[in-house]
């Protein structure tokens, strides 16, 4: 027992990490199950970062209530994103949610109050392991058991064909906006977890990099089952740990990787655990990314 | 002012030759290859190894990094998009092994060269000027407008004129059809990377001698801006790009002077969000974005 | 008159595809569509369905007014359709396909989801889908089947159970039996058959001329996206300038 807790606080700031990765990676796979390719949640990310450290550190807002307040307001400039945007389609879509992504993060380096280009520092490490995690487990809760709800139907119906599902009665706009919106608050809930768990941030942290990074979490780990990303964010988060003792090799390998899973493992790192129905879906030629 | 103006027409160059390489492997294959800022990077380090290790002058140094960063396009397609093409792999696969390559190539370099910023060797390159009243034109940078315009003229006639030109066009119109009319589609493909790569690699080699200077992350700033070049100009079409490319160019340099240098980005990005939201084909685009 | 289209013309480009068509169908009516290949038949359905905008005209549902009311208004309202070359989600299965069907007559549960239950409670409209499953012909064991994994002519009927799904008032059928053999067409006819006998109102678009003298009790006939007939399939038959169309001859069919 003893050697477990040592483990857990030699490696904090990687589990920390781990799982506020993994709340991403959720964030994104969400719109992804609607078929919808986002990379603007890096900036949502950013957003719950700023708005709840600054409401701690301005206001001296709880942290429960300052965590909310950041998801929410992430939550409320995913609105007229969606509203937007939801007419287009694929890469495009992917592009305006970067270029989305973009100017929130550029505005956050030019607005005074956030410190700039120097970032916002001292914030209060509030955050336990444990608000991390237990997140991690409601919101992939959640997300599993809304898959087999009506909503969770009419997304997937959605990913599949947008006018067919429209013939079904299913609003397809409402439908996408809603799943940017919560893909939003999820993000930002893990912003706000995140910034206080790393002390300080910058604007930097929550660009285009970081909103790729996020996406592949979720497509490497696999899109149809909710331990995908999990598994996604889990694994490329710690590989670099794991590979520490090839030092300056390190990305070599897991670029290497990367490579490697995204041409042999169409259905992700999530193939090994749900064999039966990756190989059903692989039979008939099922794409489950826009 | 002239300057100024100058300056525009420089970066919309810089702009346009990346973007078209970017813009040609899009229009013919439909993917985004997310490691064409690498191989921008590469071919100014081909360059600096050319020159620096090998002692070759400048010219030739120039030569062989546009044909080893094209010989490099076709490795490129060979190990990150034809097996997703093979098997009929969604774009955003292309977007993402395109990316891992990335990592990998990026750190190679580092490796080599570190990731801080460096310069060529003294008197290496070239460095002449041209004066016409009080204004001042580096020679470089005048050379890397006339080679841009060139080169787009050249690109032209050889997509309309030439046999590869064709299959290429008839490549991106509709694949399938292509391969039953006789189209060596492995060898247009492997044609297309080698262009966009090469023309990739050019744009990194000016673009370093312009500046005298080169570093690992030389390509990212480019990449985004790629966006929205392509989408101004109508994502698919080749003069589209080159359009978007000046007028991001202009744009940019205009708003210098009334943006604080922060939102200096900003205006790539707001253009581009800009254009995607009022008029998603862009000003010349052939490929429809609601494409169900 | 259950749904009635007035004047409704759709350009796209240079083309007008549906030019200033009136339609009419009755309560429990089984009008089929007809026409050469472009004459616009399924940009009309489009119309009536709300996949495309028209550009001209109105079309009145039950009398009132429904133009330019998207497709999942309509489908609420109760127009239901199939698709030329079938539109089944083919990542989802059978089941889900048909449940997806019934997304307006069902109420949101996701609340309810959020605790585990075994199926038979957690979903009432269950045993409803299933029978539709059997109505048009696949059978419970196919429930749990990938859409994707079935035979052409199962995922047609897969798409007809869908759209029954939401108990329509008015059925669209695009080409239900595009690419079938014999035997599927038989099938196919048995079935549109059924759904005509207990009183469902049908459009149906369809080529095979036969299934379409036999199903329907009136034909209307599009060419170059005009109506140039409407009547009984005998008089269709007989008319010169339908045959005109189809043969461009006023040559026995």
């Amino acid at each position: 027992m003893d050697a477990v807790l040592d483990l857990l606080r030699t490696y904090s700031t990687t589990i920390a990490v781990i799982g506020v990765s993994a709340l991403l990676a959720l964030s994104v796979w969400l719109t992804l199950y609607a078929g919808q390719l986002t990379l603007g949640n890096a900036a949502f990310m950013g957003v719950g970062a700023y708005v709840s450290a600054l409401l701690g550190r301005v206001l001296d807002v709880p942290f429960p209530l300052a965590l909310v307040v950041g998801a929410f307001a992430a939550a409320v400039l995913a609105l007229p994103l969606g509203a937007i945007v939801f007419r287009l389609r694929g890469v495009y879509l992917a592009i305006a949610t970067l270029a989305f992504g973009e100017i929130v993060r550029v505005i956050l380096l030019a607005t005074p109050i956030t410190g700039k280009g120097q970032g916002l520092n001292g914030i209060p490490p509030k955050t336990e392991l444990w608000h991390i995690y237990l997140s991690l487990l409601v919101v992939a809760y959640v997300l599993w058991r809304v898959q087999g709800s009506s909503v969770g139907r009419a997304w997937a119906a959605i990913r599949e064909d947008e006018i067919a599902s429209a013939s079904q009665g299913i609003a397809v706009g409402q439908h996408k906006l809603a799943a940017f919106v919560i893909g939003a608050l999820i993000a930002g809930w893990a912003g706000g977890l995140s910034a206080h768990v790393t002390f300080s941030i910058d604007p930097s942290d929550f660009g285009f990099t970081k909103a790729v990074q996020v996406l592949v979490f979720a497509v490497v780990g696999g899109v149809p089952n909710v331990l995908g990303p999990i598994l996604g964010a889990g694994v490329l988060t710690a590989l670099p740990e794991v590979l520490r003792p090839l030092r300056d090799y390190r990305d070599i390998f897991q670029g290497a990787i990367l490579l490697l899973v995204i041409i042999y493992l169409p259905r992700g790192l999530v193939t090994f655990v749900d064999v039966r129905r990756t190989r059903r879906l692989a039979r008939i030629g099922a794409v489950d990314v826009a | 002012m002239a300057e100024q103006l100058y300056n525009a027409v420089f970066i919309g160059s810089i702009y346009a030759l990346f973007a078209l390489g970017f813009a040609l492997v899009f229009s013919v294959l439909d993917i985004l290859n997310l490691a064409h800022p690498t191989v921008f990077m590469l071919g100014a380090f081909v360059a600096l190894f050319a020159i620096g290790t090998l002692g070759l002058p400048w010219f030739v140094a120039l030569v062989v990094a546009v044909l080893v960063t094209g010989l490099f396009g076709i490795v490129l397609d060979r190990v990150a998009f034809a097996p997703l093409r093979r098997r009929g792999a969604p774009a955003l696969s292309s977007m993402i092994s395109s990316l891992a390559v990335t990592l990998i190539v990026v750190r190679l370099v580092e490796l080599r060269y570190g990731g801080d910023f460096i310069t060529f060797p003294a008197g290496a390159v070239p460095a002449f000027v041209l004066r016409v009243g009080d204004a001042t034109f580096e020679g470089i940078r005048l050379a890397i407008v006339v080679l841009s315009v060139a080169l787009m003229l050249v690109l032209t006639y050889v997509l309309q004129r030439t046999q590869l030109g064709r299959d290429l066009r008839a490549l991106a119109e509709n694949p399938r059809a292509a391969r039953l009319l006789g189209v060596d589609v492995e060898r247009a493909i492997a044609a297309t990377f080698f262009v966009s790569s090469a023309l990739g690699g050019l744009a990194g080699v000016l673009l370093a001698f312009a500046y005298n200077t080169l570093d690992s992350k030389m390509g990212v700033p480019l990449e985004l801006r790629a966006f929205t070049v392509m989408v101004v100009g109508g994502m698919g079409s080749l003069p589209g790009a080159v359009i978007g490319a000046y007028i991001l160019g202009f744009g940019e340099v205009a708003s210098l002077v009334y943006l604080p240098t922060e939102l200096r980005d900003a205006f790539a990005f707001g253009l581009l969000f800009l254009v995607l939201v009022a008029r998603p084909t862009g000003l010349l685009g052939q490929k429809s974005p609601d494409r169900v | 008159m259950l749904l009635e289209t007035v004047g409704l013309t759709k350009r796209f480009g240079g083309v007008t595809a549906v030019d200033r068509v009136d339609l009419g169908i009755a309560e429990g009516e089984t009008l089929g569509l007809i026409g050469p290949n472009g004459a616009g038949k399924t940009t009309l359905i489009n119309l009536i369905s709300g996949v495309v905008g028209a550009d001209v005209g109105t079309i009145r549902l039950s009398g009132s007014d429904v133009t330019g009311l998207p497709a999942h208004r309509l489908a609420a309202l109760g127009i239901a359709r199939t698709f030329q070359g079938v539109r089944v989600f083919k990542g989802l299965t059978v089941y889900d396909n048909v449940l997806i069907g019934r997304h307006t007559r069902m109420r949101s549960d996701v609340l309810a989801r959020l605790v585990p239950r075994p199926r038979e409670v957690a979903d009432p409209d269950w045993a409803r889908s299933l029978s539709l499953i059997e109505r048009v012909g696949l059978g419970r064991r196919r429930a749990d089947v990938l859409a994707g994994e079935l035979p052409y002519g199962d995922q047609r009927r897969l798409e007809i159970a869908r759209a029954l799904a939401s108990e329509p008032r008015l059925l669209i059928l695009d080409e239900p039996a595009a690419g079938m053999n014999p035997t599927e067409s038989v099938g196919m006819r048995a079935l549109i058959e059924s759904l005509r006998v207990e009183g469902l109102t049908i459009l149906l678009i369809e080529h095979d001329v036969r299934l379409v003298m036999d199903t329907c009790q009136r034909v209307v006939v599009l060419n170059f996206g005009r109506k140039i007939a409407d009547g009984t399939p005998i008089e269709i038959q007989h008319d010169p300038a339908v045959r005109e169309a189809y043969l461009g001859t006023e040559a026995v069919a």
